[in-house]
């Protein structure tokens, strides 16, 4: 098989099992999308146009109740603005790419897929062609995220809240993380940022709860780096 | 809802994936940078993972009634002991099941 396909098909397989809770994800933000009357052109606009699923939903709640356009883009703003942050991490990689993949490749950028390709790109340093993995694994994201959301439309809701379907959504973030599990500094890392989220998810506004938690949770991690390399 | 909203929030999506992977060039960022930024899943995911475990419906902390903190952590405790994505998630789910169906009788 040619290196490129392979390396594309690696991004697939390796982001594929973080898609199973991304497919009830995409009903639920469907059946929100007709529930809430913007018909099915729009909740599947929605899907193609931002393509980030906890932004859309966030846009929708806060449309049905009423709040103004600059309220509601700044909230999705806030929501997306963890994505800074990856392109900070991914761009060591990227950048010596041309302006178009930049751009593909960013369309494609969602939590899952950076967690996986980030970790590809850290054991394939040397590859010239790694970033086929990104783009298997965001086009499967892509693809999927899509595929449910029609199916949400379709489907209305026949998936029954009880189940705690979104709860799968936690444990997919969850599981990400099993690999920093066994690091002092990470967990102290998490804690903080778990900790000022759930705390200031009533209290900050413009659901920018995520990035000032993440913010102050890599102050954190700053200060502990610092600190490590002093001693040495 | 107006197609122009949706296509700002699109735009403000995308500026926020685009902007540090066109902006930042290769050795940029020193070694002390990368060491920070690799703490960037770590700072990020546990305040997406926080809110809805441990919050109610109407956003207050809810430590007893929550099926949710328990099948966390037996979600946690196999991820540390099996290193496996796939298991880690399935564990949850599972016992996030049994749970709601046998003890917390929420269903």
């Amino acid at each position: 098989m040619n290196k490129r396909l392979k390396t594309l098909t690696k991004g697939i397989i390796d982001v594929s099992p973080l898609m199973i809770p991304v497919v009830p994800f995409g009903i639920i933000y469907g059946v929100i999308g007709m529930d809430l009357g913007i018909g099915p052109y729009m909740t599947l606009g929605l899907s193609i146009i931002i393509f980030g699923g906890a932004s859309q939903i966030v846009l929708l709640q806060l449309f049905s109740g009423g709040v103004s356009s600059l309220v509601i883009l700044s909230s999705v703003g806030a929501v997306n603005a963890r994505h800074v942050l990856y392109g900070a991490v991914l761009s060591e990689h990227l950048s010596g790419l041309k302006l178009f993949w930049k751009i593909i490749l960013s369309y494609v950028m969602t939590d899952q897929a950076f967690a996986v390709s980030n970790d590809y790109f850290k054991k394939n340093n040397k590859d010239n062609d790694q970033h086929y993995h990104l783009l298997g694994s965001g086009f499967t994201c892509w693809t999927i995220w899509q595929i449910s959301t029609i199916l949400g439309i379709v489907l209305g809701s026949v998936v029954p809240e009880e189940l705690g379907l979104s709860f799968t959504i936690s444990l997919t973030f969850l599981a990400l993380l099993i690999s920093d599990f066994r690091k002092f500094k990470n967990i102290i890392v998490m804690l903080v940022s778990g900790l000022i989220a759930t705390i200031g998810y009533n209290t900050i506004p413009f659901k920018a709860y995520i990035i000032v938690a993440a913010l102050t949770a890599l102050i954190v991690a700053a200060l502990l780096t610092l600190m490590d390399l002093k001693k040495k | 809802m107006h197609w122009s909203l949706i296509i700002y929030a699109g735009i403000i999506t995308f500026v926020t994936r685009f902007s540090m992977i066109f902006l930042l060039k290769e050795d940029i960022l020193n070694n002390k940078a990368k060491k920070i930024l690799s703490f960037v899943p770590a700072a990020i995911f546990p305040a997406i993972i926080f809110p809805p475990i441990f919050l109610d419906d109407s956003g207050i902390v809810d430590l007893e009634n929550n099926p949710k903190i328990l099948a966390a952590i037996f979600a946690i405790i196999v991820g540390f002991l099996s290193k496996n994505v796939i298991a880690t998630i399935f564990v949850g789910l599972i016992s996030y099941w049994f749970l709601i169906f046998f003890i917390f009788n929420k269903i």
